[in-house]
């Protein structure tokens, strides 16, 4: 055996106290849903997990009333720094359950431990931590003296980032003084049930969260429902467009963050490595299940093949497996569906004539599995180049001046993310400052903190998620 | 007007920078090299840091570190019976436990190679790839300031006495002042200094002193210009400087010697030396080199720890994995 097959590493699961069956979270108590209910299964292993409940009209119904109450009798009167307290709680009690936090996350989403317990957990409780600090000082949100809450806010959230994305969400509604319902995803709601014990631990006023299990048919009727004053969406573009249709008009507050097509762009000055690094982290990190994924990589063409050459050696070393293994760089695929999609777009990026690469991995039997890939030779025109994969699916182009690079950058009907590789610092921003996108990083990818805002260009949705901005989303006016 | 000075016809420098090899071009080539981003390099580095190395592939890593080590002993207090010492543990590490493997060599300073020698008796050996090697610190380590000529005598004196290994250390003042080609010279010196009677060499590794050079561009273009004036291994540091070897100064060395590879097929060492105390820290390089050059460097003539308390913590471990308890410091020897 070679040292570099680690042994196995894996994370106990001992932590964690599933129960069968879960309910819907209303009033703070869990109650059995009307609808029929469903099994979400590991995509690791396709074993089950647990039952979960699946919320109809009925549900839908009692949840957004339990809010409205908790929304008009508490959580509207009481004193920010009150509201501040709550959440402190919250995120300390994120923090004390931590492990067991990420174990579930991995179970249920198939996302590498190493990636849940370093990443994704850590963040959920900064989110908690850093919009309590603004609850008691909203005055200073730049939204004028006393800004109103806006009511009861629906949210919808994806499977990528379960419990990151219920964060992104519930923390600065909550700051702000509204009450939410929120319908996570169908395959990845454990954590966000998790959560709403975390909720009853916290002591939070009855009906200020809501948590509402389901499919598609529960977020729709979740979000026309007509005593919603706010809608959250973070999901893909097609779904985003329905919601914007169905509450034109109702008066209600929304905000999209929908998929992106991120441009990574490495120039010659790039430092090698770190390009390198991050070029992996951009595609692969979350097996590319990341709205702003750097799945297109643009690098000039004087350094196109030693690039290409670096990044398929440092593919060879990445660990595809077990999500549990602490030595797992990349997982599962969420879902069958999802993994349907991403083998249909390659089987096209190759039909178009784009040269595909994957290292040698083997591939458990069992759960739902991708090899990282690269596509080298794409045109702008192919559709891996176009279309959001949502998975570990790089497509690298190639460009020759920085006027092309932005043209190429910007040649998409996205604009949520984007990355500058250089030396030199000058270059950078003016880069930076053509490149519509509404994050742009440089000298790294993928990284993310609460104070800073997070949103969409074009059809990657409107509104922003995070720093002052993400609180003017749930409060009356706007940023002045 | 500067003259431009002409640097020592080494043959890996001729070899990639063509034959009109000066200062200037010399300098140009070492400032063409890509930068290192500082943040995303440290990143990597804590990322391989949380890699989880558990049961037997534990037990393989414990045992190659100690094939790895290079006992060290660099004192001005150090005297004959210290050697002794140290060469009797570098020889039996855990008297408990005869599985336990010997360390690759022991490092002294030059008027000890002798007593060195002498205790390894026929454990020394002396250009063979079996037995215990003998390493000499030269070049008026650890500050490197004195003659050249100095250098040169410290350096063949060494040779002479039996040392395999000669641990140089560059001229750090004429680095950080630009003058690369005095640095350069240097090494080569030293190199042709390192041969034998009968031609061969000692195998001679290049210190930086990385804590001195202070940033990872200074660290990048060092690594390249010691291996192109001819070193076998590029070494962090001294021991006696702080910060000694850190795990991103490692694995950026680890990136030049797998470019330079890339380039010419050749393979040089690396060794990071002082403040590597811990079994959980060793473990950390390993799995860098194994993730950044290939497995293929785990092997004494291309990796090296340069440590001496490491020893003692790693056979603690090895019991702990034998016995299921953790022993304690009564149970490894002090030497």
């Amino acid at each position: 055996m070679s040292f570099l097959e680690y042994a196995p590493a894996p994370e106990s699961t001992a932590i964690l106290d599933l129960k069968p069956e879960y309910g819907l979270f209303i009033g703070n108590e869990f109650v059995p849903g009307s609808g029929e209910s469903f099994v979400t299964i590991s995509p690791a292993t396709e074993k089950p997990i647990a039952r979960i409940a699946n919320g109809d009209a009925a549900d839908v119904d009692r949840a957004v009333a339990a809010a409205r109450r908790a929304y008009d009798k508490t959580w509207s009167r009481m004193s920010g720094r009150d509201r501040g307290k709550y959440l402190f709680r919250i995120a300390r009690l994120v923090q004390e359950r931590a492990r067991e936090l990420a174990v579930a996350e991995s179970l249920d989403n198939g996302k590498p431990i190493k990636e849940s317990r370093d990443v994704d957990v850590p963040l959920v409780a900064a989110w908690f931590f850093y919009y309590a600090g603004w609850a008691d000082k909203l005055d200073h949100a730049g939204l004028g003296a006393n800004p109103r809450s806006l009511g009861v806010a629906a949210q919808v959230i994806p499977w990528n980032f379960p419990l990151l994305m219920l964060a992104w969400k519930i923390a600065p509604a909550l700051a702000a003084g509204n009450t939410v319902v929120l319908k996570p995803a169908e395959t990845t709601s454990l954590t966000a049930l998790l959560f709403a014990e975390i909720v009853q631990q916290a002591d939070l006023p009855a009906g200020v969260v809501n948590i509402v299990t389901g499919a598609g048919e529960t977020g729709r009727l979740l979000v026309n429902h007509p005593d919603v004053n706010k809608v959250a969406f973070t999901g893909s573009t097609a779904v985003g467009r329905e919601i914007a249709r169905s509450t034109a008009g109702t008066g209600k507050k929304l905000t999209l963050e929908l998929g992106g097509k991120a441009a990574n762009i490495v120039f010659d000055d790039a430092p090698i490595d770190q390009a390198i690094e991050g070029i992996v982290n951009g595609i692969f990190f979350n097996q590319g299940h990341v709205c702003c994924a750097g799945s297109r990589l643009l690098v000039q063409e004087s350094i196109h093949d030693d690039v290409v050459d670096r990044l398929k050696s440092r593919l060879e070393t990445l660990r595809v497996g077990d999500p549990l293994d602490k030595n797992t760089d990349v997982g599962a695929i969420n879902s069958a569906e999802q993994l349907a999609r991403i083998r249909e777009l390659s089987e096209i990026g190759e039909a178009e004539g784009a040269e595909r690469w994957s290292p040698a991995c083997d591939l458990p039997e069992n759960g739902f599995w991708f090899a990282p890939t690269i596509f080298t030779n794409v045109s702008t025109s192919h559709r891996i180049a176009r279309e959001e994969i949502f998975g570990p699916v790089l497509s690298v182009l190639s460009f020759r001046t920085p006027a092309e690079a932005i043209a190429k950058a910007n040649n998409t009907p996205y604009g949520l993310s984007a990355g500058i590789w250089s030396d030199k610092g000058s270059r950078i921003l003016a880069v930076a400052d053509k490149l519509r996108a509404g994050v742009i990083w440089a000298n790294t990818f993928n990284r993310f903190d609460p104070a800073s805002p997070f949103g969409g260009y074009k059809e990657s949705g409107y509104g922003r998620e995070g720093g002052r901005q993400g609180l003017a989303a749930y409060l009356k006016g706007g940023l002045k | 007007m500067t003259i431009d000075r002409a640097v020592s016809p080494a043959q890996r420098a001729l070899e990639v920078l063509g034959d009109d090899l000066t200062e200037s071009t010399l300098k140009r080539y070492l400032d063409g090299i890509p930068g290192v981003d500082a943040v995303g390099l440290e990143q990597r580095a804590a990322a391989l840091g949380t890699r989880s190395i558990k049961t037997t592939s534990k037990a393989w890593a414990l045992d190659r570190i100690i094939e790895l080590i290079d006992l060290t002993t660099l004192e001005g207090a150090d005297t004959p019976g210290k050697v002794r010492s140290l060469v009797a543990k570098a020889l039996v590490p855990d008297a408990g436990d005869p599985s336990t493997p010997r360390v690759a060599a022991v490092c002294v300073y030059g008027d000890m190679v002798p007593y060195a020698v002498e205790a390894l008796g026929t454990a020394h050996s002396a250009g063979t790839d079996e037995g215990v090697n003998v390493a000499a610190v030269a070049t008026a380590f650890p500050s490197g300031r004195a003659s050249l000529a100095v250098k040169l005598a410290d350096t063949a004196d060494a040779v002479a006495a039996g040392a395999d290994e000669i641990d140089m250390v560059i001229d750090r003042g004429a680095f950080l002042s630009g003058r690369y080609g005095l640095v350069f010279d240097e090494i080569v010196a030293v190199k042709e200094a390192c041969r034998r009677a009968d031609g061969s060499f000692a195998h001679l590794k290049v210190i930086l002193e990385t804590g001195e050079l202070n940033t990872y561009d200074n660290v990048r273009r060092a690594s390249w210009l010691s291996i192109l004036a001819g070193g076998d291994f590029i070494k962090t540091s001294t021991g006696k400087v702080s910060p000694a070897a850190t795990l991103p100064v490692t694995l950026l060395m680890l990136e030049v010697v797998r470019d330079w590879n890339r380039l010419t097929g050749e393979k040089i060492g690396v060794k990071p030396a002082g403040g590597i105390r811990s079994s959980k820290d060793a473990i950390k390089y390993l799995v860098t080199v194994a993730e950044t050059v290939g497995e293929e460097w785990l092997q004494p003539h291309l990796f090296r720890f340069g440590a001496s308390s490491l020893l003692n913590d790693v056979l603690l471990q090895r019991q702990k994995l034998r016995t299921g308890h953790y022993s304690g410091a009564d149970y490894v020897t002090i030497d």
